[in-house]
């Protein structure tokens, strides 16, 4: 193929190398030859349309634009003369004619492109005397601040939604100069990737919202980071100013996020500075929570779990959270361990444990090869809005033709081209269990399923394709029968020469399972809870929250002797249920490392102190090891602590199986079934309190019982009434919302939100109740 | 009349009306094409020797542009009308859609067979109620009668036509703008290369070519393309119509010889209104420059002889002002419709013509500042050869031609803050 031929082209006057058919920018970038340009970005599609990158080509009798020409052999091109430059000054003088020239107070000074480039070819005189174009502001929304009267028209926002985002949120209305880009009858911009528009953006006209005045640019301090939500561990900036973290960008990383970010990682920080911020170690006496001294603290802690332990070290629970440090992880462990308790777990979301291995979940392979493969299923997956990174590759594999089905508990709003098989919990078992069949699988639960086309049809697609990924996400984790959903999978992928991975849920969650916790003789994290312990080690936890069964899990600690909880949120079910609070940093404040779903290690530093009297949760763990007399935690850093880790476990992830169970299928129930997902602006104690997401459509809508239309007609229940779920012992009242994606049978009532704490298994038998 | 090829048949009184068009050999050389399975490059040939070139204004060589399309290439092709007759002055369209319908539905249907597409579309501009429904009568006519459809006449040949109506956007008559109104997007010209030729309609290669172009075509083919070249000039081919308005006695559509001198047009059109002289001529569309009368009574109407003179043929839009006129005030009404109709995607068209329309309609009110005409020629000179389609140029271009033959306008305007001309303020 001529495309790839090496040729030689000359670019002022300078020979350069290169392959036939690359785009000339793409070609002077890599020679560090600098063209100026608005519309072109390397991840979207050609606009051409800006013409800030006009260049001279011998033979050509017209200044043509970089971003669209491709390079043939012998090209002789140059980028400053005469005719060049003169474009390049006409365009920059037409940008600026209509622009508002307001940059002092313009959140984009200091990082504008347009400011810029106007400096290199910008006129010190304006001849244009008429009046300039003023655009009325739109609200698009509390993440996304807009003044559009700034706007250059570079189409990359728009090519964005539809491009990458998947959404056609941003649009082009009008003609000529009166054109004018904005959301599509003037509603808010929802897509989980909107926030990369302020930096695809290259003027002021898009900017951060929670940002909005809050620092210039040139005020700010960069440190590299790894985001803290999902499991993809985007690569990020950190900008602070003098000890705070102003803003969060992402750091372009082609295997991992590429240049993009969600909107989760992008303005989660906002939670780092929450009222509910924990920022003095805190003891209850007397049923009252009183602030106290580290010593205090920190000894109460250490003689608390000491004391139940030497009576009987199996009365010891450590509970940690797949959100905390790969450092913080391993040193709980080795408190567990140094206490005698074989009882350490991270899996909280999860609820069947039937498979009893101790291997590592997850992605099995590469991030970035995901948008290769051609044939993919998605088992108990939202994966748009548990991993929206990851649905990016899944929806770049979508777009080259790749055939994505799903088996989930509800119909998903997806960005692709997909097939959804959608049933109640239950169902999604014999769902999987008839493809597997179809698949020419055998399995256990033959005599419970019937084979139908539709069956035979996904079994079709996976099987007739070359490179086949089948995936379980978070809702296939929280789900009763997981081990045997799992299983199941693992029979469609022999019969199917297919690859299973589970995609991890939280930032940390490989890292978790990678030190060690996961119990081997001990208790597992719903075991914990079931039969309750005496003492418990809590890492980074909200019992009322970030668990499976928030009740029982609050029943099983309230009734607990001592409950240490290293906490960086002072939370109401930690006041109810935790004995001691320490104090802990939160996200940017500490360094730690991260493994990612595809079981890359990324570390990273703190960038400010930690609140208040808090303390990095290393730190205060190898304080609670030392007074525990618990040897080997003498670490003076946590790179001390990470060094042994990749001695201990450094190794490559293997692929192995993490067991499947046989066993009966638990999630049928005989009433009405839950299903808890945990809503994307939910996911864990730093989201939950990051102001501006919370405002988000998303957030706001998250907190409701959503049913379909003939299960509402059947309760005799209505649009936007006020129910009571009840589930077990608890109650909790949410607005109804009639959704048509839910499936007979089901009431999806979401986990980790306000009301929910009460409530029982994710997936579990409930009833709804008028109020 | 002997030299005309569109209109040859005005004298029937239907001639929309299929037997009409069939009473003077209309359908005989499609229905020789596809039953002796003529040779496309034969056809080819034969376009390029008839020396046709575009009518929509650019001038094309027809056979040439037709020869560009891969036939093997997997996939669809389509061809495409324009009948979206947008620019100012230009009306010969609509008439070819009124009067001779089956002359555009048979080129239609021999440009598909050429090209091997069998779907083609015609894109009608959005006002034009009547002509549409009249030619969507002769696609229902020519259907009834086996031309359109499946298996044309036996011939294993398939073809469809589908009529569009636009919305109403000038710029949507750019060809790539038109494509992308037919997808149902936003009418923004796309970038070239690629041509349509290549990626055109849904991404398929495409030919593009105006009604008077492909309407020209069974008689071209039927009557032989010498006879049609030799009709012309060097050059500029065949018969053309030209849409002449204005101050003239007469106006309308007139069908004449490439070659043919103004002043013969300018009889045909009954001469100026009563007691006017005329000031100048554009010849050939609101883009295309402006013309002293004197200078234009010395010309001949085809693509080189106007071209020599400075200005282009065009679409054969011709509007002749007296002396009456005020040429500030004309540019500023050009100069609006241009800033209007910018499809605002590129930076030099979107701002340019706001600026250009803003200088000039504050000379035209009296607001004119002495630096005005070096900014005018500066600022057009800064949109062309810089945009994405040739809009931008031709929002520059009459800018250019005003201040070459009327810059004293201008500058009595800006100076005296009134109009030198007979009438405007
Ligand atoms: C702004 C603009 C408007 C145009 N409008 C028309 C039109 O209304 N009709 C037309 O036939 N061509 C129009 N054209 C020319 C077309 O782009 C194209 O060249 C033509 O349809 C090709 O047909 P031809 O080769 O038969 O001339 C326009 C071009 C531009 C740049
Ligand atoms: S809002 Fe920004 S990104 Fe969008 S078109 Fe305008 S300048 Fe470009
Ligand atoms: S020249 Fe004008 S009409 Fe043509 S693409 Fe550019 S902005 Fe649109
Ligand atoms: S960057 Fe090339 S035209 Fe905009």
């Amino acid at each position: 193929m001529s495309e790839e031929k090496t040729i030689t082209i000359e670019v002022d006057g300078q020979p350069l190398e290169t392959k036939a058919g690359a785009l000339l920018i793409d070609v002077t970038d890599a020679a560090g030859i600098n063209i100026p340009r608005f519309c072109y970005h390397d991840k979207l599609s050609i606009a051409a349309s800006c013409r800030m990158c006009l260049v001279e080509v011998a033979k050509v009798p017209k200044p043509i634009p970089a971003c669209a020409t491709q390079v043939m052999d012998g090209m002789v091109v140059q980028t400053r003369s005469p005719m060049a430059l003169a474009a390049q000054k006409a365009t920059m003088e037409f940008l600026l004619i209509n622009h508002p020239l307001d940059c002092p107070v313009c959140d984009q000074g200091g990082e504008c492109e347009l400011q810029d480039v106007a400096m290199g070819y910008g006129s010190d005189v304006t001849r244009f005397v008429e009046g300039k174009r003023v655009i009325p502001e739109n609200n698009i929304g509390p993440l996304i601040a807009t003044d559009m009267t700034r706007c250059i028209h570079c189409t990359r926002c728009v090519r964005f939604g539809d491009e990458v985002a998947g959404m056609r949120e941003m649009g082009a209305t009008g003609r000529g100069e009166h054109m004018t880009i904005g959301t599509f009858v003037a509603h808010n911009i929802n897509s989980e990737l909107s926030g990369n528009v302020i930096d695809l953006c290259p003027v002021g006209a898009l900017t951060s919202k929670p940002f909005q005045y809050r620092a210039r640019a040139w005020e700010l301090t960069r440190h590299t980071g790894v985001a803290p939500h999902d499991s993809v561990g985007s690569n990020i900036q950190i900008h602070t100013r003098r000890g705070e973290v102003m803003r969060v960008h992402p750091h372009s990383n082609d295997a991992i996020n590429e240049v993009w970010l969600s909107d989760r990682d992008r303005f989660s920080y906002e939670g780092i500075k929450s009222e509910e911020r924990l920022t003095q170690p805190l003891i209850k006496k007397d049923g009252e929570w009183v602030e106290t001294s580290w010593e205090e603290a920190l000894e109460t802690a250490a003689s608390g779990l000491r004391e139940i332990a030497s009576a009987d070290a199996d009365q010891i629970g450590t509970l940690v959270s797949p959100t905390a440090t790969l450092e913080e992880i391993a040193l709980a462990q080795k408190i567990t361990e140094g206490l005698g308790s074989p009882n350490i777990d991270y899996r909280l979301r999860q609820e069947d444990f039937r498979g009893n291995s101790r291997a590592v979940p997850w992605l099995g392979q590469s991030i970035a090869s995901l948008e290769d493969v051609d044939s993919a299923l998605l088992i108990g997956s939202n994966i748009r809005k548990d991993q929206p990174l990851l649905a990016h590759r899944v929806r770049k594999a979508a777009l080259k033709g790749a055939k994505i089905q799903l088996v989930n508990p509800l119909q998903l709003d997806l960005h692709f081209d997909a097939a959804q098989m959608v049933s109640d919990p239950a169902g999604m078992v014999r769902n999987l269990a008839a493809i597997a069949e179809a698949a020419g699988g055998s399995h256990h639960l033959t005599e419970q399923i019937e084979v139908t086309d539709e069956h035979k049809a996904v079994a079709e697609g996976l099987k007739c394709s070359k490179s086949t990924v089948i995936l379980l996400g978070n809702i296939a984790q929280s789900h009763p029968d997981f081990t045997i959903l799992y299983g199941l999978a693992s029979v469609i992928a022999k019969a199917a020469d297919a690859f299973v991975g589970v995609i991890p849920m939280a930032a940390n969650s490989v890292g978790a399972a990678v030190v060690g916790a996961i119990p081997n003789k001990g208790l597992n994290a719903h075991a914990m809870l079931e039969n309750p312990r005496k003492g418990y080690l809590l890492l980074g936890i909200e019992p009322g929250l970030d668990i499976n069964n928030p009740a029982l899990a609050r029943a099983a600690m309230s009734g607990a002797e001592t409950v240490v909880a290293i906490t960086a949120y002072r939370s109401p079910c930690l006041e109810e249920t935790a004995s001691v609070m320490l104090p802990m940093a939160a996200f940017g404040e500490t360094s730690g490392s991260f493994v990612n779903a595809e079981g890359r290690w990324q570390s990273f530093s703190g960038t400010t102190g930690p609140a208040g009297e808090s303390r990095p949760g290393w730190k205060i763990l190898r304080v609670l090891g030392n007074l525990m007399d618990i040897s080997g935690f003498d670490y003076s850093s946590s790179e001390e602590i990470l060094d042994e880790l990749r001695g201990a476990h450094g190794g490559e992830l293997q692929v192995a199986s993490l067991g499947a169970a046989k066993g009966k299928i638990r999630s049928a129930v005989t009433g009405l079934a839950r299903i808890g997902e945990t809503p994307i602006y939910a996911a864990d104690a730093l989201v939950r309190r990051a102001a501006s997401l919370q405002e988000t459509e998303e957030a706001r809508d998250a907190a409701v019982a959503r049913v379909n239309p003939s299960v509402a007609a059947d309760a005799g229940l209505l649009d936007g009434e006020k129910v009571a779920v009840v589930q077990g012992e608890g109650r909790a009242e949410m607005v109804l919302k009639v959704d048509a994606n839910i499936p007979d049978g089901c009431v999806w009532v979401p986990a980790a939100v306000p009301g929910s704490e009460s409530l029982g298994d994710q997936f579990g038998e409930l009833s709804l109740e008028k109020v | 009349m002997a030299n005309e090829v569109i209109f040859k048949n005005r004298d029937l009184d239907n001639l929309w009306d299929i037997e009409q068009y069939r009473s003077r050999g209309g359908y005989e050389i499609l229905t020789r094409i596809l039953t002796e399975k003529t040779p496309p490059a034969e056809i080819i040939d034969g376009m390029k020797t008839s020396g046709l070139r575009g009518r929509g204004g650019a001038g094309f060589p027809t056979g040439l542009k037709w020869s560009f399309i891969n036939r093997s290439a997997p996939g669809d092709k389509y061809l495409v009308c324009n009948s979206d007759e947008g620019e100012p002055g230009t009306f010969k369209d609509r008439d070819i859609l009124r009067y001779n319908p089956h002359a555009l539905v048979e080129g239609m249907l021999i440009a598909s067979y050429v090209i091997d597409a069998h779907r083609a579309y015609n894109y009608i501009r959005g006002e034009f109620w009547e002509p549409y429904e009249r030619f969507q009568n002769a696609i229902d006519q020519a259907r009834a009668a086996g031309f359109v459809g499946k298996n044309i006449l036996g011939s294993g040949f398939d073809c469809e036509l589908n009529v569009h109506l636009g919305g109403g956007a000038y710029v949507c008559g750019e060809e790539t703008a038109l494509l992308e109104s037919i997808e149902g997007k936003k009418g923004q010209p796309r970038y070239k290369p690629p041509f349509p030729a290549h990626v055109g309609l849904y991404g398929c290669p495409t030919v593009i070519n105006n009604t008077e172009t492909l309407a020209s075509v069974p008689t071209i083919l039927r009557e032989g393309a010498e006879r049609f070249r030799d009709i012309g000039v060097e050059n500029s081919g065949g018969s053309k119509l030209f849409s002449i308005s204005g101050h003239v006695k007469n106006p309308g559509v007139f069908e004449l010889p490439m070659g043919t001198p103004f002043s013969e047009l300018f009889e045909l059109a009954g001469g100026m209104r009563d007691g006017s002289k005329i000031k100048a001529v554009i010849p050939g569309g609101s883009s295309s420059p402006v013309i002293p009368g004197e200078i234009m009574m010395d010309l001949t109407m085809d693509y080189d002889a106007i071209a020599k003179a400075g200005s282009m043929l065009g679409s054969g839009a011709v509007i002749v002002m007296d002396e009456s006129t005020c040429m500030v005030k004309v540019l500023d009404r050009m100069g609006y419709f241009y800033h209007e109709e910018s499809c605002g995607q590129c930076t030099p068209c979107r701002e340019g013509t706001g600026w250009l329309y803003r200088i000039v309609h504050r000379i035209e009110n009296g607001q004119g500042r002495p630096e005005d005409i070096d900014l005018l020629m500066d600022v057009q000179n800064r949109i062309r050869g810089k945009t994405i389609c040739a809009l931008g140029d031709a929002a520059a271009m009459p800018v250019a031609g005003m201040l070459r033959y009327y810059q004293d306008e201008f500058q009595y305007h800006i100076d005296h803050k009134k109009c030198m001309a007979g009438t405007g303020a």
